[in-house]
């Protein structure tokens, strides 16, 4: 479903972050990425999405064999990929609701279909706050604004079960959340996993990983792969760090 | 110092162009008075300390440089609003499209009828409001209109109205040079609103003169836009009694110049007012200022003044706001934002906010800012499907939101949402 393949992308002021980046995501799969600080792990999903400031100096990024990099990122989330942000944009003045309706719609109208009711719409976005406990405090304010860190992340995964996408990329979606709130999340994202919908966690900490399930672990330095495995790489940093890795390959 | 020679001609060539009123009887005293003031003030020009971001000469050129008239397919604004309807064509008064001057609560009268009478209430507050705020700023264009406008509305409320004054000015023959002045008197406890709409005239001056008695409220919604062409400068003169209220708000679209002046003054204490204003502007053409002078002369009196102003493709934005607080006004609330939103490299938002305080128990806080669009929020907003071009909407909606918030009736508030996202529509990249 999704397949990397050779990524290399540098900053507009010519500095190179990833070199070479392999990854092949099959459908349902559970993916993570590991590794230390500056190792590229946010770049690769902001490079997946679109974000301006990036330069692709090699290499591809397919979705369902349709060339990501060519497309516009409201292209991209029509066509099907969704990024958790790590950090959620605060916007005062829209609407959280009105937010989630006009991508939802936009997505839907991309996509040739009809786009929903508001009738229709408010049921359905009841539903997915409520198992996500999000009040409907939190649906009427502006898009998080004067959210908490836990509310910020339940509200990208709603955006999520709301967008129903087949590629969701999640970028250190534990930072910055307390125990509690990470396993709310976790049973967020797991209640979307259905077998086909494909899952890259990016993360720092094995922690998230024992709530949400990866098939395969990979570990990033440098901006390449240098590592993968199965869920037992996880265990392998959180006891040994990422030092043995890196010597090991080095 | 003195008034410089093109200022003094200036004002000579604007008072023979425009005829003096005849006929009036009690308003003649305020009418010289203001002339008097008039010509020794002199025409505005771009050296006073007030025009400086503002070039007034599209205001004082006689005669007027036409403008074309601007039709779209725009319902007119307010039209489903339970109200009553005022149209004045080209400045002039338009008994035949207007309803009947008739509302619960309140008396109107044109301005040419009660000046006919021999003694009238309106003496009392006829171009003093007006000649009350000349100092300490000048604000000559309004005292030419006091001297020489014989339009206008004279409206006494006393209770609470049932419904809205709607004004409509509309602009029909391309050189006409409106000067347009209303006189509004709520009486204690009363309730006002009014509405004000469409472009005017090629060009159009207008002074309001309100004075808002205790416990009362003047509630004003207004709206300039259409001509492309237009020249517009409005002066809002309120006083405002103990525990009162006053709330006013203008969206203003296209148009190459608009100048809004709001003169308030807190005479009683506990009293509440709003002054707050969203523009968007598109293009070389446009100019818009919004200058503002809220005076605490009272105690525990809260003002706000919410200024945005959304500008692209060369247009200019500018903000004079001040905040007076005189020494026994103690406990006084003042409030200032203005902030403009540049689209592009080429608009200009130029700001001056005031604070002058020689009180000691206050809290008055301004602040004003100048960007672009935040550019994280937009990638957020089309990393999740929304096209960039719905997403800048968005964001600009949003950012003005905040000036339209402080509408304070949410029929007319979405109603202003509405028109300015199909005014987004059309100059939409």
């Amino acid at each position: 479903m999704l397949s990397i393949k050779n990524l290399q992308v540098g900053l507009e002021e010519d500095k190179q972050i990833l070199k070479g980046v392999d990854l092949q995501i099959g459908e349902g799969e559970v993916h993570a990425i590991m590794g230390p600080n500056g190792s590229g792990k946010s770049t690769t999903s902001y490079v997946l999405a679109g974000k301006d400031g990036y330069e692709v100096t090699g290499g591809s990024a397919e979705l369902y064999g349709e060339n990501l990099l060519d497309m516009e990122p409201e292209e991209r989330a029509a066509a099907g990929l969704f990024l958790a942000f790590q950090y959620p944009v605060e916007i005062p003045g829209v609407g959280n609701m009105t937010f989630l309706r006009t991508a939802v719609n936009a997505q839907r109208k991309a996509r040739g279909e009809d786009e929903l009711s508001a009738g229709e719409f408010l049921k359905i976005v009841r539903a997915k706050a409520k198992s996500l406990e999000i009040d409907a405090d939190m649906l009427k304010r502006p898009v998080n604004v004067g959210f908490s860190g836990g509310e910020k992340k339940r509200n990208e995964i709603l955006q999520m079960a709301m967008l129903e996408p087949k590629m969701c990329v999640l970028d250190e979606t534990d930072s910055g959340l307390d125990v509690d709130a990470m396993k709310l999340v976790a049973k967020g994202v797991n209640a979307l996993r259905d077998g086909k919908r494909s899952f890259l966690v990016i993360t720092h900490y094995q922690r998230l990983l024992d709530h949400i399930k990866p098939d395969f672990v990979h570990i990033m330095a440098d901006g390449r792969i240098v590592k993968s495995g199965g869920p037992e790489l996880a265990l392998e940093v959180e006891n040994n760090g990422y030092a043995d890795i890196l010597a090991e390959v080095a | 110092m003195a008034v410089s020679q093109p200022k003094l001609d200036g004002a000579t060539a604007l008072s023979a162009h425009f005829p003096a009123p005849t006929g009036a009887k009690w308003a003649n005293d305020a009418r010289a008075t203001a002339m008097g003031i008039f010509n020794a003030q002199g025409a505005p020009h771009k050296r006073d300390e007030y025009w400086r971001y503002t070039d007034p000469s599209a205001l004082t050129a006689v005669p007027t440089a036409p403008a074309a008239l601007f039709s779209n397919d725009d319902a007119p604004m307010f039209d489903h609003v339970d109200r009553v309807r005022i149209v004045f064509v080209d400045g002039i008064f338009d008994p035949a499209q207007s309803d009947d001057l008739t509302l619960s609560g309140a008396n109107i009268e044109t301005l040419a009828n009660a000046t006919a009478m021999d003694i009238h209430w309106a003496k009392d507050l006829f171009g003093k409001l007006e000649s009350n705020g000349q100092t300490p700023v000048q604000r000559p264009l309004a005292a030419l209109n006091t001297a020489v406008a014989d339009q206008g509305l004279v409206i006494h409320v006393t209770g609470k109205c049932e419904k809205p004054l709607a004004i409509r000015y509309i602009h029909n023959a391309e050189t006409s040079d409106a000067m347009v002045h209303h006189v509004v008197k709520i009486d204690k406890g009363g309730e006002f609103t009014l509405l004000e709409s469409g472009a005017g005239a090629a060009r159009f001056n207008s002074v309001l003169e309100v004075d808002v008695a205790d416990n009362a409220q003047f509630h004003h919604v207004r709206t300039q836009g259409r001509d492309h062409d237009r020249k517009t400068v409005t002066h809002m003169f309120g006083r405002l009694a103990q525990n009162s209220i006053l709330r006013s708000f203008t969206m203003t679209m296209n148009g190459v110049l608009t100048r809004n002046d709001a003169v308030l003054e807190f005479t009683g204490d506990d009293a509440k007012a709003t002054v707050a204003g969203a523009c968007a502007g598109d293009g070389t053409g446009f100019h818009h200022d919004d200058t503002v002078f809220v005076t605490h002369d009272s105690v525990n009196c809260e003002s706000r003044q919410v200024f945005k102003k959304v500008l692209r493709n060369g247009a200019t934005g500018v903000f004079q706001g001040k905040i007076l607080v005189k020494p026994h006004a103690q406990k006084t609330d003042g409030y200032q934002i203005s902030q403009g939103l540049l689209l592009d490299e080429n608009a200009n938002f130029l700001a001056k906010p005031e604070l002058e305080i020689y009180a000691d128990d206050v809290a008055c806080s301004h602040g004003s800012t100048v960007g672009a669009i935040d550019e994280d929020a937009l990638f957020y907003l089309v990393s999740r499907g929304v096209p960039r071009a719905q997403a800048q909407n968005m964001l600009v909606l949003a950012f003005l939101n905040e000036a339209i918030d402080e509408i304070d009736n949410d029929d007319l508030a979405s109603d202003i949402r509405d028109r300015l996202a199909a005014w987004m529509a059309r100059h939409s990249v």
